[in-house]
């Protein structure tokens, strides 16, 4: 019974989070305007102002509105974000893409955060489980007149439910 | 004052030199117990009195160089470069950082500071703090061997001495770049002290756990200035650089949250040390990886290693950050591997789903960030040694990767304090976290309904996605802490008959750790979501004429003027905007853009209106040589208000944190005389 109750709650849970997703995922249209605006922050400025090239706001940058002219082609002439892309590569050198592309040896700058995030986790958990077996046992507390003190102040410290984690 | 700074260093170096000699061979003669002709004792304590007269001596050198600034004595080559007459008074401070030299000395500074006040109070545990004053003369050491030989900040100009100086970097002549740099610094040297008591602690093996408590206090004092320091730095590139944002993970800010992290992780897991005799090992090797990190720091800005907004000119002295990073690695290891044996764990961790499992997983979160941020640091050094080409790590890289990280440390802050110490039950569970449940889920609701949307205009919006799960994870952190103050605070009302507000305030008094430890946690959750409001960022950009009118959001700014001004410092364009909101004129508006006479560099000045719902910020870019009109730039940021009261309120924790905690009045407790427990220690030892 406790265990139906529990699959219950886990489907609606499952069904109320389905649900979330599709009303976001059924919502709206493409527009060049925000593509335009996506892609020149993927893409470096490359006056050496370090900054994105949806972001460098120098009136005078020798290289930005060519750039930006070149984003602007690509996106009207509804060219591919790959092949936008690569149009810069080729002009402007792999350090115009304002990240490392996901092929070859850049995949492992992506790889790597994660890989390590999950071995790290993965060995937290084997750790502390390997721990919990292997401890020992306490043996209980032995009745007496101290125990019953410290229990009595344990229990008005720390509420009388005594659920209020200390 | 060339000469008399030169001597001062010389000086000071002499003296450190001395302290780390005479130190380690007092400290060595009580360790062996070997006899010499003047007791150990005597000898440490000349040892200490050397560090303190070096404290006096560097002090001497930085007012000769400050002092240089405001004489305009432009014979001292570091001073014509850095500063020119027209600088105004408290610029003429920040000439000191403002190049390699200088910022140098600064280091050199603080350290001396630190060590003064460290070999000052020496009497909590004398021997300890030998050890410790010892260590922290080595580093004093290179330092001032450094500035001696390598970037002497007084080296004199050679040729005919031009009659003014080329000014300050304009980027640093804003009143928040006065203190930005020394509270930087001050986290990034004050790391060296928690080092020094490690590693000394290590190397004498320190009975007892009181080491960790003295670090324990000069951590969070780092911690604290460095937290300053980066927001500071934060609001500086917000309010100067007029790119409407506040980090740009440049690789310089990603050095200085590299220590924070793994800082933050020492705070966090020294709890368990003290409370259970656990992670000693880890400890140690997080307060080492700590101060090696604030060295890379400082490496990354000086070596050229990579390029970076804040980097100064790649110089000879990146050899020596090598050898001595090297050097202190290598120190580390082999006092770890011959002083191992005394740093067993007493106990381990009794469940997978316990406050301390969620210790061990904000560790490993932290130290994963930080992970991250070092990974994609140094990407492009690796990228360049194995293909041969170079790859830009910026922004994209760094939403895709830090971000879920992030989100997931956060959901632990909101997790961890939820979780009894040992191990706890499915009801207990259940009990604890019903609220911050519905919190999340209630949030998620709310924030759909007002319009947010992780996939509109035919893509995955993952700005706005990860602002959803930002704010309603923020929103179950914010309860899960508010329910824990409410619970303490209910127990307390009962016990004392004061109202709710009164209780609470007494609780957190009675345990200022754990509760000024919550109260950083709601400054933290504050800031996530101020960050997370970036995912709704509007601007414009618009030539203007005369009262030509720009919309943006609720706002509407007609420009009623642009003009021109000129002082000796630097010349001006700015220009005048009313701003209106449903139809009525709200405030006025001034962007400006400088440039500065000595530099011939340009800086824009930015205009921000905050209130806490979003900032209205415009820029001046500057005129459009084509046809004359001025260039605007205006950005609607959500919540970025949200981000700088959270760091005060991240402030207000730590100093509750550092406070000492008043023991319960027993007077106070309604609990009859003959149950009272008089001299007993308090038991809520509890810590967030």
């Amino acid at each position: 019974m406790k265990t139906m109750r529990r699959l219950n709650f886990w489907l609606k849970a499952g069904q109320a989070l389905a649900l979330a997703v599709a009303v976001c995922f059924t919502l709206g249209a493409t527009d060049p305007e925000s593509r335009f605006n996506a892609m020149s922050h993927k893409l470096m400025c490359t006056c050496s102002c370090s900054e994105m090239l949806g972001e460098c706001n120098h009136v005078s940058c020798p290289t930005s509105p060519d750039e930006l002219a070149l984003l602007r082609t690509g996106v009207d002439t509804n060219l591919s974000d790959k092949q936008i892309m690569d149009s810069f590569v080729d002009k402007y050198g792999a350090t115009v893409l304002a990240a490392p592309t996901k092929q070859g040896f850049d995949l492992v700058a992506w790889i790597a955060p994660f890989a390590v995030f999950a071995a790290a986790l993965l060995g937290t958990i084997l750790l502390i489980r390997h721990w919990v077996s292997t401890s020992p046992k306490l043996e209980p507390a032995a009745a007496g007149p101290e125990m019953d003190a410290l229990r009595e102040r344990i229990r008005r410290e720390t509420g009388a439910d005594g659920g209020y984690p200390v | 004052m060339a000469t008399f700074g030169s001597f001062a260093l010389l000086i000071a170096l002499a003296l450190a030199a001395y302290n780390l000699l005479a130190g380690g061979v007092a400290l060595r003669l009580l360790a062996t117990g070997q006899r010499a002709p003047i007791s150990p004792e005597r000898l440490a304590d000349t040892a200490r009195r050397a560090g303190i007269a070096c404290f006096f001596a560097v002090i001497a050198a930085a007012f000769a160089l400050v002092y240089s600034a405001f004489t305009n004595d432009f014979r001292i080559t570091y001073i014509l470069e850095h500063s020119n007459r027209a600088l105004p008074g408290p610029y003429k401070f920040a000439v000191m950082w403002s190049g390699q030299e200088g910022s140098l000395l600064l280091w050199a500074l603080l350290l001396a500071t630190y060590g003064f006040v460290l070999r000052l109070t020496h009497k909590m545990d004398v021997k300890l703090y030998a050890y410790a004053g010892t260590i922290l003369a080595a580093v004093q050491v290179f330092f001032l061997a450094i500035l001696n030989f390598a970037a002497p900040p007084f080296a004199l100009f050679r040729g005919e001495v031009p009659p003014d100086g080329n000014g300050l970097n304009p980027l640093l002549q804003y009143p928040e770049m006065v203190i930005h740099p020394p509270m930087l610094y001050l986290g990034y040297v004050g790391f060296c002290v928690p080092f020094c008591f490690a590693l000394g602690a290590l190397m004498m093996r320190y009975p007892g756990e009181k080491w960790i408590r003295i670090t324990r206090g000069w951590t969070m004092v780092a911690w604290l200035f460095l937290t300053c320091g980066i927001f500071l730095g934060m609001h500086w590139a917000y309010a100067v650089l007029g790119w409407g944002g506040y980090w740009g993970w440049d690789p310089v800010e990603n050095a200085s949250f590299m220590p924070w992290l793994t800082g933050t992780a020492f705070l966090h897991s020294v709890m368990m040390q003290e409370k259970k005799g656990m992670m000693k090992s880890w400890n140690v090797w997080l307060i080492f990886a700590t101060f090696l990190l604030t060295l890379l720091g400082t490496l990354l800005t000086r070596a050229g290693l990579v390029s970076s907004v804040h980097a100064f000119a790649q110089s000879s002295i990146g050899s020596w950050f090598y050898v001595f990073m090297l050097l202190v690695l290598a120190t580390c290891i082999f006092t770890y591997i011959v002083q191992r044996s005394h740093l067993k764990s007493e106990q381990h961790v009794e469940s997978l789903v316990s406050r301390e499992s969620s210790f061990l997983f904000n560790n490993l979160v932290l130290l994963v960030a930080c992970f991250v941020i070092l990974w994609g640091t140094l990407f492009p050094i690796l990228s360049e040694y194995v293909q041969g080409t170079k790859v830009t790590v910026s922004a994209p890289f760094y939403n895709a990767v830090a971000i879920p990280i992030g989100l997931f440390l956060v959901f632990l802050t909101g997790v961890g304090p939820l979780l009894p110490w040992r191990s706890t039950s499915l009801r207990a569970i259940r009990r604890n976290f019903i609220v911050p449940v519905i919190a999340l889920w209630a949030t998620v609701l709310v924030v759909l309904a007002a319009g947010a949307r992780p996939y509109h205009d035919g893509a995955f919006d993952s700005g706005q996605f990860y602002a959803l799960v930002a704010w309603s994870v923020s929103a179950a952190v914010f309860a899960a802490i508010l329910s824990e103050f409410l619970r303490g605070g209910a127990v307390i009302g009962k016990q004392t008959g004061k109202n709710i507000f009164a209780s609470m305030i007494l609780l957190t008094r009675r345990n200022t750790r754990r509760y000024g430890g919550y109260l950083i946690h709601i400054g933290v959750v504050i800031i996530v979501i101020g960050l997370a409001g970036a995912a709704f960022n509007r601007n414009v950009e618009k030539e203007l004429g005369l009262h030509d009118r720009i919309l943006i959001g609720p706002y509407t700014m007609e420009c009623v003027g642009f003009s021109d001004d000129s002082n000796s410092n630097y010349d001006s364009q700015f220009a005048l905007f009313d701003v209106y909101k449903g139809g009525k004129k709200q405030f006025q508006m001034s962007p400006e853009k400088r440039t500065y006479l000595a530099s011939q560099q340009p800086q824009t000045m930015v205009a921000i209106h905050s209130v806490p719902e979003w900032d209205l910020y415009v820029v001046y870019e500057g005129i459009n040589p084509a046809n004359g009109h001025p260039i605007v730039k205006a950005f609607l940021n959500p919540l970025v208000s949200w981000i700088w009261a959270g760091v005060g309120l991240i402030i207000f924790g730590t100093f509750i944190a550092l406070a000492p905690s008043i023991s319960p009045s027993q007077a106070s407790l309604r609990v009859p005389a003959t149950r009272a427990v008089p001299a007993e220690p308090a038991m809520h030892g509890g810590q967030p």
